[in-house]
């Protein structure tokens, strides 16, 4: 556990100390966003009715852009080849490196999420569904990114390999996490996409850093 | 302690080495040499557990250690070892201090911060601890690097290239603190393109 | 005595001639089995009560969307035993297969659409089925992209089967979740294969086709993995025996 905190610290550090890049796929995540009232009309009824997924697609998106980053500092400057080497488990390590992903990646869009919803005219219950949803999810998306971060990396074409391998593996994450919003201002339960969410989020915290490690150590080779 | 037996390694089509054995004993260092591409670094990935090898066994205190699995053999192993690749391995927007810091963390060490700064200090960073690894040369970096050396206890030191980018004074500090570890009773591998003048030197030409 | 046979075949350096011995017996099978199943599918089989004619596009439609889904469990399975046990020969039969399950999962889509149009007036509708059938063909895409994005054959194949294996576990998740999605989004799902009604020599025409997809891939698979034998260990002495 010790391993885990001081690796997402460590990122969470460095993040700080070139804080352009966590700004830049925040400021992402706003622009998709308010594209689409531009590209569809400002209609309140449909912006209403589209706001959950262009949300939960916006935030795929921009969870997308900093994953090449992801591992490719460490493997370039031999961090990587450190942590592969250290009695600690590197999966241990590579979790607290997912861990630090989603605190610079993932919260600050649960945090703004709500503020982007007011201006599709989300009601407050749809908005704190949204951010609720977000929640369960973007450490899913994280997680999910990590594995297709380490298959790529090193590779050539590796930022539109990357997303070509993870976003059909996004796709149920955002069924459910969309579905919840949707399913919240229909004024039907959401509990349903949110247990399944929660299920899949069990599942891939279990899974995915084992797999990310796998990965690794055969980038590594 | 530390043997190495009929080890083989090739990359892709090539074979990069075939049948490589040798035995160190505490105190005792092995210079591998080789021209460019003869595969030096790989076969010092390849002790450390970094990739895997053809054929051929490594063994630690006479346990079994290579190839890439954990097992609580290789857990051991890498806990008395310290290796130093090519890269830095040195955060730019990190101080030295700090380097230092999560490199004790990620091997899972606690980190005794009046040790790091007299070693930082006999690798002459002495004031530079707090500056932000980017504003520093190349040399100096490298610098930050060796700081593991007098940091982190470990029985073997494997270096690749570790004398490059070192001015003549830390040429001398790194020879000086290799000859400590060797009295000490740890092992060394090391590749060097030029000679170097430490007692107990084995030569492995690849 | 049936394990060591099972070894002796698991080297491309013994395989290669067998397979080459076995493509074109399952091309014989193939196209015999093809032409039974074209002559039930077109002539044997009645005319659909509600679809008519057009609906005989399903006898390539579902034997393709079958093969898209086998051949992807099969690909993991190839690929994950060559990581686990280190074999070349799985790894390069995952990596043979692989095409011609995309090419089954481009079949099954434009066959989808060529039904839908006739049916529902419609090149593509938001069905669970095709949306899955999709989303596979993504699966496909992004093994293939991966495998020939890195140039040592050893991590390509590595990575590949750590992707198949992550895309076998992701793919009933997706299948659910799109299903889900779909009776959550249209009411009234339109199923593709409606089986009570179908007559016995419609499911006859469709075994027989199947069987026709099943030869055609394994043989074309043969093929492939023939060919990347010879690329792969070019340099080794018995791709130069078996080229004199």
């Amino acid at each position: 556990m010790n391993a885990l905190m001081a690796a997402a610290r460590r990122d969470v550090l460095l993040a700080l100390r070139r804080r352009a890049d966590v700004l830049t796929a925040i400021f992402f995540f706003v622009m998709v966003v308010s594209l689409f009232p531009l590209g569809i009309g400002p209609e309140p009824a449909l912006l209403k009715k589209i706001a959950p997924g262009v949300l939960w697609v916006a935030a795929l998106l921009a969870t997308l852009l900093g994953l090449p980053r992801l591992f490719h500092a460490d493997y370039l400057d031999g961090t990587l080849e450190q942590m592969a080497l250290s009695p600690s488990p590197l999966a241990l390590l590579i979790a607290g490196k997912m861990l630090a992903h989603w605190l610079l990646c993932g919260l600050p869009l649960v945090i703004l999420a709500p503020v982007l919803g007011l201006q599709f005219g989300l009601d407050a219950a749809s908005l704190g569904m949204l951010s609720f949803s977000l929640l369960l999810g973007t450490p899913l998306l994280s997680l999910i990114g990590a594995m297709g971060a380490a298959l790529t990396l090193g590779v050539r074409g590796g930022g539109v390999l990357l997303a070509v391998l993870v976003l059909p593996l996004y796709i149920p994450t955002l069924i459910f996490g969309a579905g919840a919003v949707a399913a919240e201002s229909a004024g039907l339960g959401a509990e349903g996409h949110l247990s399944l969410l929660a299920a899949l989020l069990a599942l891939a915290v279990f899974f995915a850093p084992w797999a990310t490690t796998a990965a690794l150590r055969i980038a590594l080779e | 302690m530390l043997t190495a037996a009929h080890l083989a390694c090739s990359r892709g089509e090539r074979r990069l080495f075939a049948d490589v054995s040798f035995s160190l004993a505490a105190g005792e260092w092995l210079h591998v040499q080789g021209e460019n591409g003869a595969g030096k670094t790989s076969l010092l990935r390849l002790l450390v557990g970094l990739s895997p090898a053809d054929a051929g066994e490594i063994r630690w205190r006479g346990a079994l250690v290579g190839g890439m699995k954990t097992t609580p053999e290789t857990v051991g192993f890498r806990r008395e070892l310290l290796y130093l690749g090519h890269h830095a391995a040195v955060k730019d927007e990190l101080d030295a201090l700090e380097n230092l810091r999560f490199s004790a963390a990620i091997d899972g060490l606690a980190f005794d911060q009046l040790k790091a700064l007299a070693a930082l200090r006999r690798l002459g960073l002495r004031g530079r601890e707090s500056l932000p690894v980017r504003v520093l040369s190349a040399g100096q970096k490298r610098r930050v690097l060796l700081a593991r050396l007098l940091t982190r206890t470990a029985a073997v030191w494997v270096l690749d290239e570790a004398f490059n980018a070192l001015d003549g004074g830390a040429v001398q500090l790194l020879g000086a603190l290799l000859n400590e570890h060797l009295a000490a009773g740890g092992v060394a591998v090391l590749t060097s393109h030029q000679p170097l003048p430490l007692p107990g030197g084995r030569v492995l030409a690849l | 005595m049936n394990l060591i046979n099972w070894f002796r075949y698991a080297s491309p350096q013994s395989f290669y001639p067998l397979a080459g011995r076995m493509i074109p017996l399952f091309w014989i099978l193939a196209l015999l089995f093809g032409a039974a199943g074209l002559w039930v599918s077109f002539f044997v089989a009645p005319t659909d009560a509600q679809q008519g004619e057009g609906y005989r596009i399903i006898f390539v439609h579902v034997p393709a969307s079958w093969m898209s889904m086998v051949i992807y469990l099969a690909m993991a399975f190839w690929a994950g035993l060559g990581l686990a046990l280190n074999t070349r020969l799985s790894s390069m039969m995952a990596q043979a297969l692989a095409p011609t399950g995309a090419l089954m999962a481009a079949l099954s889509l434009i066959t989808g659409a060529f039904w839908g149009k006739p049916m529902w007036g419609t090149w593509w509708v938001w069905d669970a089925r095709l949306t899955s059938e999709l989303i596979l063909f993504f699966l496909y895409v992004g093994f293939i992209a991966l495998q020939s994005a890195i140039d040592d054959p050893r991590r390509a194949d590595k990575a590949g089967a750590i992707l198949a294996l992550i895309g076998v576990v992701n793919v009933p998740i997706i299948y659910f979740s799109v299903k889900w999605w779909n009776t959550l989004h249209q009411g009234s799902s339109i199923n593709l294969t409606r089986a009570p009604s179908m007559a016995q020599t419609m499911l006859l025409g469709m075994l027989l086709m199947a069987l026709a997809f099943w030869m055609y891939s394994i043989a074309v698979s043969l093929l492939r993995l023939r060919a990347i034998m010879l690329e792969r260990e070019r340099h080794s002495e018995w791709v130069k025996h078996a080229l004199e």
